[in-house]
């Protein structure tokens, strides 16, 4: 107990100064570097690439890698629907100087202002650029459980974030959402309506999806994984249950949480579905015949393997949680 | 309780280490001193046996197996090994008691480790010998990541036991069964944002495993387990009967369920249907 504490007290805000140092020391440069070549609004804004998959709906498709200085943090996927009126954002990034880059890209495509930013879970990268977007007129919308999601992980994810990102990760704020949804509310940006909905436990507790009626464009967050492989961090068989209840949803596209920036609905859902009946099924089986973890998570959807981005890191881990979850069956 | 008032007055009697990875023996012989005192603790003399994986996949929940490496006899048995995470902000993860009616000091668990550790198992023979088994664990973060996956799920479930035992039953030797209690165990360490407040610990403290009037298992602990605390263990029916299990936890709470063995198959009133047999909750 004390231990963390002590952590906690001394170790962060220490760090913290250092990283406001180093960002100061950063911006000295770039400022001086921007006075030799010429009036630079934002630091490489031109890295964030926003690709157009819909009429009005604009894409930044997040790397298959871990945080880091080079991504800063944003490795899931963001996207920008652009109404007659304003603008939602769903996901943000993972850093407040992300966000800022992707404020200024956005920018560069619409004058309208930024209404909402919609949080589809608590996972670091796809909320951690919120601070770039704050103001009196924006609503943060999330599900009715993000926010002690949130409160719960703030402090480890800054951490984390700090630690993987670097000195670029400095201001950054873990920033929650200011309207709840419990069940599902309908966001107008003017001549486009976005259907919010909560869903039950999931890829985490607190996951939510957005529907464009009128370009047929679900957003689904980390409810969907195209390539890189699913993370299980909320329920297993609530997740497979949740996704029985998305392919009802009529898109003919849908923007994944991970993948590339658009894919065919619903058969986007088809190798996701594949991976985690493989390890429901296998699970099912270690348990019953009395196995463990660790036995587990030697041959659990092992065929899987050479079919996902990131199975070695994240696999073992996925089975652990699966296995604690279906042990209470 | 008692245990982990001790172990945590212990804690800041033998300092706070360093943060980060160390494979510093200080700690241990601070901790030997305070918990055996002089008396002699025998290593790696094949008493006792300790697995755990050299890099863990999930800090929180790293499996460990330790058991005792000989034929328990009544002349010859482990009546208590105690489970030692060096570098935890509570170094002792628990004790564990045994009796004959165990059959096999033998226990499987999951614990969190907080940074790169020895975890030991230090065993006492009825004759009052000390066996110890070590391996190096490299974990970090376990105390004090981010508890629970759904928070709302685990209120609702709180106290709820599963026994899973190995069936058919052999009458007169060990039989192993795997007790689950859902229990959040929270450290301690888990900060909420919003209130600034640390979650207060709140975790299982004891867990008494008897046969009949027989004692099998006795565990003293605390946060060192994981979440939903697992336990497997062995018992050693004599003939049918009842498991009855009794946990405590640090708020006082106390729970207890019993399960007969074999399972009892519901018998059809005449006349009706057979009810379907309830999986053991």
């Amino acid at each position: 107990m004390l231990h963390g504490m002590a952590r906690a007290l001394t170790g962060s805000p220490g760090s913290r100064m250092a990283l406001r140092v180093q960002a100061l020391t950063a911006w000295l440069w770039l400022a001086a570097v921007g006075a030799v070549l010429g009036p630079s609004p934002t630091v490489a804004a031109d890295a964030i690439q926003l690709k157009p998959v819909a009429q009005g709906i604009y894409v930044y498709t997040g790397p298959h890698t871990d945080a880091s200085g080079s991504n800063l943090g944003a490795v899931g996927n963001i996207a920008i629907v652009v109404g007659e009126q304003s603008v939602a954002l769903i996901d943000s990034g993972g850093s407040l100087e992300f966000g800022l880059q992707l404020r200024a890209a956005l920018e560069e495509i619409t004058d309208l202002p930024v209404s909402h930013v919609i949080n589809t879970h608590m996972h670091p990268d796809h909320l951690l650029g919120n601070g770039a977007f704050a103001g009196p007129t924006v609503e943060f919308v999330g599900h009715r459980r993000l926010g002690a999601a949130l409160a719960a992980r703030a402090e480890f994810y800054l951490e984390a974030g700090a630690r993987n990102v670097g000195p670029k990760f400095a201001g950054t704020k873990a920033i929650g959402p200011t309207r709840e949804v419990a069940d599902s509310i309908h966001i107008n940006l003017g001549g486009r309506i976005l259907r919010v909905t909560a869903h039950a436990t999931a890829h985490t507790d607190n996951d939510l999806t957005v529907y464009d009626r009128r370009t047929r464009t679900l957003f689904a967050g980390d409810l969907v994984f195209v390539e890189r492989l699913p993370v299980v961090d909320g329920s297993l068989k609530g997740w497979l249950a949740v996704m029985d209840e998305l392919r009802a949803v009529p898109a003919v596209r849908v923007v994944p949480g991970h993948g590339p920036a658009s894919v065919r609905w619903p058969s986007a859902l088809h190798a996701q579905e594949r991976y985690l009946q493989a390890v429901l099924r296998d699970v099912r089986i270690e348990i019953a015949a009395g196995g463990t973890i660790e036995n587990a998570i030697g041959w659990v959807a092992s065929e899987e393997r050479t079919k996902w981005v990131r199975f070695a890191e994240d696999h073992p881990r996925n089975v652990t949680a699966s296995f604690t979850e279906l042990e209470w069956e | 309780m008692r245990v982990a008032v001790a172990t945590f007055l212990l804690a800041m009697a033998v300092g706070i280490p360093a943060w980060g990875a160390t494979e510093d023996e200080s700690r241990w012989h601070d901790l030997r001193e305070s918990l055996f005192g002089d008396r002699q603790i025998h290593e790696e003399s094949g008493v006792v046996s300790l697995a755990a994986p050299y890099r863990a996949h999930d800090a929180a929940l790293v499996p460990i197996t330790f058991e005792a490496a000989f034929p328990q006899t009544s002349e010859r048995y482990v009546k208590t090994i105690t489970l030692i995470v060096d570098e935890n902000p509570l170094p002792m993860a628990g004790q564990f008691h045994f009796t004959e009616a165990s059959g096999w000091a033998a226990i499987s668990t999951r614990i969190r480790v907080n940074a790169y550790t020895h975890v030991r198992a230090v065993a006492e023979t009825n004759d009052g010998e000390l066996h110890m088994a070590t391996r190096y664990v490299k974990a970090s973060g376990g105390c004090s990541a981010p508890a629970g996956k759904d928070p709302e799920a685990a209120l609702a479930s709180l106290g709820k036991m599963k026994l899973r035992r190995s069936d058919p039953v052999l009458w007169g030797k060990p039989n192993s069964a795997q007790l689950l209690v859902s229990h959040p165990n929270h450290t301690g360490m888990q900060m909420d944002q919003v209130t600034r407040h640390y979650v207060l610990a709140y975790f299982v403290d004891s867990i008494e495993v008897r046969y009949g009037d027989q004692p099998v298992l006795a565990v003293e602990s605390n946060f060192s387990l994981s979440e939903n605390p697992a336990v497997r263990f062995h018992y050693v029916p004599d003939g049918p009967g009842e498991l009855s299990v009794r946990v405590t936890d640090s708020d006082g709470a106390m729970f207890a369920r019993a399960w007969s063995v074999p399972a009892s198959v519901a018998k059809a009133p005449v006349g009706e249907e057979a009810a379907p047999v309830n999986p053991v909750q």
